[in-house]
């Protein structure tokens, strides 16, 4: 089974960085229908961005308050309250003032544990990632094509069936609780990224790394020196890829790293759902803390946008 | 001279062998590089033979199994396929995720299509790509707890809206009915926009003289959508299809942050019950045999679903 969409069609890694070319249609007549799809258009728009207003909306109003007026389309109360709160900035008293439950929130330690995550899974899988696309994608070797075709169908397999042996796995190396349990299934390799890679390094041109051989530079300098310099625009899109989709990860992580010290954002934002009192929930609180969690993803998304968008059309997998 | 060659190597990279310059040197050469190649592909072995092919061998073995953790695992045979066919909660979990699926699927796709469409129609903007993609950029997590907010009971904005246009207030989570079409459309939410990328990326090649012909000839918006972007869409529409389906069989986040589960068993869907019986009843055997009836059943279905779209031919020659 292949999940390509058009990648073949990709022989060119610098496709992902090449602005796009100025419209060429001249610009279409107003009429009522291109209106109505503007409308439209917009209107899917508005759904897509009102719960983000919703969450800032709410973040900066007072719990407590929200109940009086809970349609307000602007923040009710307006306070500074939600984010201390989450932050740890303050005191338990004030918290529970505003409709905080009072319980401390380590903030900057699931911020960190965050970090040290999605950081060391996207570095160690896209660099192992991109050795191995490139064995299959440009080497010689026997058994290459039986490799690889057995990396691709684990694409088949659901997560849960492996998630069951791989928790006892990591359970008996003693890794639970341990930030090498969460990362290290991911971190040496996962199917979609070396198929994502050796897409790309197949259409790298043949003529380039013969020059380096003619030159008698062996597979590792040419790796290094042709391969990655070339490739360094899917690459860098892979990177983006992987950092988001372990940063939003929440599954594993809160199977394997419950324990305050290695617990990141997303199973954070679970333990404090639950936590929070019933009658009259810390909504303020809890949408603070969502925008925060989201809030590096979406400062990545301002400045890496046009990669990521593009990156879609050429993958087809999720 | 040399020109014929090269193309002809640009065309197919994969199955050129390096260079000859003489037969000793290829020999040396071909040696060499199966050596690097083993060396540069070892770590993403060892990773694929620890955490994925090992688990699926231990996977399949754990379903034959009474296995709660604690002590080693206990052969029992089919003891636990036997169990799954007598267990009501997981015929009940396959249906509701089926209805989740069908649901979600159904609205999402629908959605995407139109979206892809009007992107293609209207604008190439990066900016309206970027506002469409925006919900797939954050976790589930996020998303379940925006949405969990906005539908809540009593201080939820779409009560509100419900409520101040003189209808009855809905329990979106706390009724049975109610709560799986809301999961779906959270998850609709947080995809539409992914997915009519994915279907724009298929739009964009289909040659636009196709569509200046069919303007020429008079064609409607409609009338073009239909025997010109449906039919060359359909590979891209099958290929979709296949991977949003089997993706949304897969559906947990969601449920673990806002129903899990509830109410009575309505959210219960097959990735929860699973986790449930695996990880707080530590019934790791009956949870094997579970997951993997699901990946036979995602199995046959991609399988069914590739030959009924005949996703492999393409209209586009």
């Amino acid at each position: 089974m292949t999940t390509i969409i058009n990648a073949p069609a990709v022989t060119d890694p610098q496709e992902l960085t090449r602005p796009r070319r100025p419209g060429r249609r001249a610009k279409p007549k107003f009429t009522v229908g291109r209106t109505l799809a503007w409308v439209a258009l917009g209107g899917v728009m508005l759904i897509t961005l009102i719960p983000f207003y919703w969450m800032l909306r709410t973040s900066f109003s007072t719990s407590t308050s929200l109940g009086s007026d809970p349609g307000s389309l602007l923040p009710v109360d307006f306070t500074f309250g939600a984010y201390e709160r989450v932050l740890g900035l303050a005191t338990p008293a004030e918290a529970l003032a505003e409709g905080g439950s009072g319980a401390s929130i380590n903030f900057w330690a699931y911020l960190r544990n965050s970090l040290i995550v999605a950081t060391v899974t996207t570095i160690g899988q896209v660099l192992f990632c991109s050795m191995a696309a490139y064995a299959f994608a440009r080497l010689q070797w026997r058994g290459r094509d039986l490799v690889f075709s057995t990396f691709i169908a684990a694409l088949m397999v659901p997560p849960i069936f492996t998630t069951i042996p791989n928790f006892v796995t990591i359970r008996e190396l003693g890794l639970l609780n341990t930030y090498a349990g969460i990362i290290l299934p991911t971190l040496l390799m996962t199917p979609f990224a070396i198929f994502f890679l050796r897409q790309f390094f197949l259409g790298i041109s043949r003529e380039v790394e013969e020059a380096a051989i003619i030159d008698g530079a062996g597979p590792l300098r040419r790796f290094f020196q042709v391969i990655l310099p070339l490739g360094s625009a899917p690459i860098a899109t892979l990177a983006i890829l992987t950092y988001i989709t372990s940063w939003n990860e929440y599954f594993w992580p809160q199977l394997v790293g419950r324990e305050e010290e290695v617990r990141v954002l997303t199973v954070a934002l679970g333990v404090f759902r639950s936590q929070t009192p019933q009658g009259g929930p810390d909504w303020a609180g809890l949408m603070a803390a969502t925008l925060i969690a989201a809030l590096p993803i979406l400062i990545m998304f301002v400045f890496l946008g046009r990669r990521v968008i593009n990156s879609i059309g050429y993958s087809g997998v999720k | 001279m040399t020109a014929p060659a090269t193309t002809r190597r640009a065309a197919s990279p994969a199955r050129m062998p390096a260079p000859p310059r003489s037969k000793k040197n290829l020999f040396g050469l071909k040696r060499r590089e199966a050596i690097a190649a083993w060396l540069f592909v070892a770590p993403a072995l060892i990773g694929f033979i620890a955490f994925y092919l090992w688990p699926a061998l231990s996977g399949l073995y754990y379903s034959f199994t009474d296995f709660d953790l604690l002590t080693a695992p206990e052969f029992i045979g089919l003891e636990n396929y036997k169990r799954l066919l007598n267990d009501p909660l997981f015929w009940n979990a396959l249906g509701t995720t089926s209805w989740y699926v069908l649901i979600n699927i159904g609205l999402q796709t629908v959605l995407a299509l139109g979206i892809a469409v009007l992107m293609q129609r209207l604008t190439q903007s990066m900016v309206v790509r970027g506002v469409v993609m925006l919900p797939y950029l954050i976790a589930n997590v996020i998303a379940a707890l925006v949405w969990f907010y906005m539908f809540d009971f009593q201080f939820g904005i779409v009560n509100e809206i419900i409520d101040g246009i003189g209808l009855d207030r809905v329990a979106f989570f706390g009724e049975s009915e109610w709560a799986i079409p809301t999961v779906a459309f959270i998850n609709v939410w947080r995809h539409m926009g992914y997915t009519a990328l994915l279907i724009f990326a298929g739009l964009q090649a289909i040659p636009k003289d196709v569509y200046e012909a069919g303007a020429i000839d008079g064609g409607s918006e409609l009338r073009m959508f239909r025997s010109i972007t449906l039919p060359l869409l359909r590979p891209v529409l099958a290929m979709v299809l296949v991977v949003t389906v089997t993706g949304s069989f897969q559906i947990f986040d969601t449920i673990a942050v806002t129903t899990q589960g509830g109410p009575v068993n309505s959210t219960r869907v097959i990735n929860y019950y699973i986790f449930d019986m695996a990880f707080n009843r530590f019934d790791f055997g009956y949870g094997s045999a579970m997951a993997l009836a699901l990946f036979v059943l995602l199995a046959v279905f991609t399988f069914v679903q590739l030959r009924l779209t005949r996703a492999n031919k393409s209209d586009l020659g």
